[in-house]
């Protein structure tokens, strides 16, 4: 089966190739036309970039493409975009919302950010106090509240929203999902700098902020089923991709160590060992969730992939600062920027010892996933709950 | 010092086949008839009514021992995919059998060095083991701790720590005046003295055995022979991780069951969530231990990328397998500590397991130089 999809794949690669010269074409053309021949995302149906064929094959089109020297669509600025908003649209979407949001989204044309926290729902997501109440004269949604540390806002033109439209049930029942513009009135986007010195993200206030009818995705009071398709989905996709042996934080520390025969000691070299070993069994593991996702059996795993990720990271940060000595006490800049893209492994080792401190909060803090692992994964008991059938208005905050 | 790139790393098909879906359910249910927790925890006190019966279900009645066999000499000729598969199982079920050490040790030596007529004994269910120290690692390793030598068209010496006896042949490597040789010993030859310590892990014991004997002629002289023990030792490193890690499977999963139903404080433990961490950062390592054990028979089976894959193996699955079984003795609480508790032969052999093929330790050693991380030189720091 495979087999077939690799070859015709080839030839489809082959045929984009020659219709439009990398050499030649400009570059927004041939990531137009690449999609229309639905080999911007092969696992998306036809017509929306895709071709319905197993996920992992992306790669291998991925792969044959930048052989070729073709453009990508630097998917590294829109991570969000990519990773979370477009497959909870496509999964939870119209087919009007697939055909206004998808194309400009995988070109690049639109950024895409997550108002998913706020500062009184972080860990505890379903408790979003940011209303939207619907205008009944015009039918648009009215959105008040403030949100926080929200990457990549300062870039975005559409942000995936979680809202309370009914505070009158518990909690979880009266959330909705929205496709809210970051352009439109009403929404103020303010830097938070991070410990690294610089802002990936940020706050954002929204006030009276409106939202036409068409932008609401799924039903009313669905918001918190389809947050989780998009919190899913960005466990999955950190599995995604394969990544070559020694790729990553890991291929930092090795390198350092190499270069470094005088600051080598029996401890770090116990410690490096130790930790590449971890790293090559995180890398084998996640080529086996994508093995796995691609036959059609997502396996549990993939939930203790970030948990992995983010320990290892932390770990291989530290010891490079320490391997580094006294140039480990050095910081390559700490004026504030904002950066177009995240880069874990870019710049300097404090730099990686400090923003690898936050794969442990980002997307779900370790602990969360903990819990998640625990109860969805191990079917031991949820955690004592106060707030299951009180309304949203009565709780305590 | 030349710096060589790092191996790059093939990319391996890890997901079962429809055989060995089949394989391991086969092995599982003769196992679970043949190896009862009270018949395991009574080896220790020396009845053994489990062995026999375990071992006859796997090589007679799955034909188990012929699996590594080629078709030629009577065996299955399958490769170490399936035996990860069998050997998975048999740590979980903590099998008291010489799977690992005839069927895949002994055995691949053997067909590495084409010795038909004991290959065909093999496959009918015979035994072998390999006469080396527990803890060899490679043909290096055991050069430099072996006592038996050839003198005068006689073998001799003592090899203490050997692993996978009671078996009928011995396979015995000596360092001879004309460089490594290997022989083959039946065991009840006159001059073979096997005596079996108490163990750590009873369901693998510990021998030691001393040798007066007819040399003959060597099956294989040279370098044959250290290249042919280096392919079986990582072979058998290769699909002990499998048992590691099927190992640490076992003892997660009787954890989280025992946690589900223990109460205490007027609520299930499992609830707590300190605990609850502790399980997930466990199962987070029980399944890299399975995805990197795969990886490491893939790589076996296709014959790309072996030493890393399997150091990485050794020294991940090793750890974990431990780490698991400590964890299920804390976690059982009293009842961890007991004699009638099956998780404290987890224990055993998982730390056993832990030095049978090199220590993690030595693995990261051997990886230090396959990947170019060197170790400090000793005018540094
Ligand atoms: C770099 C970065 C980028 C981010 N980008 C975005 C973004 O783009 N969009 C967005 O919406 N959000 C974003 N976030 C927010 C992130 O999702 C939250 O910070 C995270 O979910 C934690 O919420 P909190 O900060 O409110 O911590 P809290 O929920 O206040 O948690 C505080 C501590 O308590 C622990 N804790 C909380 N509840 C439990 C529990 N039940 N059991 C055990 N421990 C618990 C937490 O693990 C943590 O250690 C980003 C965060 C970071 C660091």
């Amino acid at each position: 089966m495979s087999e077939q999809h690799r070859s015709d794949l080839e030839q489809r690669v082959t045929a984009l190739l020659e219709a439009h010269d990398p050499a030649t074409t400009d570059r927004a053309e041939f990531l137009r036309a690449r999609w229309e021949a639905g080999l911007a995302w092969v696992h998306f149906p036809a017509g929306l970039g895709g071709l319905g064929l197993p996920r992992d094959l992306q790669a291998h089109v991925d792969d044959l493409l930048a052989a070729a020297g073709a453009p990508d669509n630097a998917p590294e600025r829109n991570g969000i975009g990519l990773g979370m908003a477009a497959p909870t649209i496509l999964a939870h979407g119209t087919p009007e919302q697939h055909e206004r949001f998808l194309r400009p989204l995988w070109l690049g044309e639109e950024i895409w950010c997550q108002l998913f926290s706020e500062p009184g729902a972080g860990s505890d997501l379903a408790a979003v106090a940011t209303r939207a109440v619907p205008d009944e004269s015009t039918g648009e949604w009215v959105v008040n509240g403030q949100k926080v540390w929200t990457s990549s806002a300062h870039l975005a033109d559409f942000a995936i929203l979680v809202a309370r439209t009914d505070p009158d049930v518990p909690k979880h029942g009266g959330l909705s999902y929205f496709l809210l513009g970051m352009r439109e009135p009403g929404v103020e986007v303010r830097p938070l700098r991070q410990l690294t010195g610089e802002a990936e993200f940020n706050e954002v206030f929204l006030t009276d902020v409106r939202v036409p009818a068409a932008q609401l995705l799924g039903a009313v009071g669905e918001g918190w089923r389809i947050a989780n398709t998009t919190l899913n989905s960005e466990r999955v996709s950190i599995g995604g991709q394969a990544v070559p042996r020694e790729a990553g934080m890991v291929g930092k520390v090795a390198q350092t160590w190499r270069a470094h025969p005088e600051r080598r000691t029996h401890g770090a070299h116990r410690r490096l060992l130790d930790l590449w070993v971890q790293a090559e069994a995180a890398r084998i593991t996640g080529s086996r969730v994508r093995q796995q996702l691609a036959v059609g059996a997502p396996g549990p795993e993939g939930s203790a992939t970030k948990l992995v990720f983010a320990r290892l990271a932390q770990e291989l940060s530290a010891l490079e600062v320490e391997l580094l000595g006294e140039d480990g006490l050095r910081y390559d800049d700490w004026t504030l920027s904002r950066p177009e893209k995240v880069d874990f492994t870019g710049r300097d080792a404090g730099y990686r010892y400090l923003r690898a401190k936050g794969n442990s909060i980002e997307g779900g803090t370790s602990e969360i996933l903990r819990n998640i692992i625990a109860e969805r994964v191990l079917g031991l008991p949820g955690e004592p709950r106060v707030d299951k059938d009180v309304a949203w208005k009565d709780l305590p905050r | 010092m030349t710096a060589q790139p790092i191996p790059a790393a093939p990319d391996l098909d890890l997901l079962p086949s429809d055989v060995e879906t089949d394989l391991r359910r086969s092995v599982r249910a003769v196992l679970a008839k043949t190896c009862p927790t009270e018949a395991l925890v009574a080896l220790a006190d020396g009845s053994d009514d489990v062995s026999g019966p375990a071992w006859s279900g796997l090589a007679h009645d799955l034909g188990l021992a012929a699996l590594l066999v080629p078709e030629e000499h009577g065996g299955a000729g399958a490769g170490p995919r399936e035996a990860a598969v069998v050997a998975e199982e048999c740590g979980r079920a903590c099998a008291p059998v010489p799977f690992l050490t005839s069927a895949v040790l002994a055995t691949s030596l053997l067909v590495r060095l084409g010795a038909a007529e004991s290959l065909a004994r093999l496959a009918e269910g015979g035994t072998a083991a390999l006469v080396v120290p527990a803890g060899t690692a490679s043909a290096g390793s055991w050069a430099r701790r072996t006592g038996v030598e050839v003198s005068g068209g006689r073998l001799a010496g003592e090899v203490r720590g050997v692993v996978g006896l009671p078996a009928d042949l011995l396979l015995v490597p000596v360092h001879g005046p004309d460089g490594p040789a290997l022989h083959l010993v039946p065991v009840d030859a006159d001059g073979v003295a096997v005596s079996t310590h108490t163990s750590l892990d009873a369901t693998r014991p510990v021998s030691d055995v001393r040798l007066d004997v007819e040399a003959g002629t060597p099956l294989a002289t040279g370098d044959e022979v250290t290249a042919a023990l280096d392919h079986a030792l990582a072979t058998a490193a290769g699909v002990l991780a499998a048992e590691q890690a099927g190992l640490a499977a076992w003892c997660l999963e009787q954890t989280v069951a025992h946690l589900s139903e223990r109460r205490q404080f007027g609520r299930v433990v499992g609830g707590f969530q300190a605990l609850k961490h502790r399980l997930a950062d466990l199962y987070a390592e029980v399944g890299q231990a399975s995805a990197v054990a795969a990886h490491a028979a893939a790589a076996l089976a296709g014959e790309s990328d072996v030493p890393v894959s399997v150091a990485v193996a050794q020294a991940f699955c090793s750890e974990v397998a431990v780490h698991a079984a400590e964890e299920a003795v804390q976690l059982h609480g009293g009842l961890g500590m007991t004699w009638e508790s099956p998780v404290h032969l987890r224990l055993k052999r998982a730390k056993a397991d832990h030095v049978l093929l090199g220590s993690p330790d030595a693995h990261r050693d051997a990886l230090a130089r396959l990947v170019d991380l060197a170790a400090p030189t000793p005018e540094a720091g």
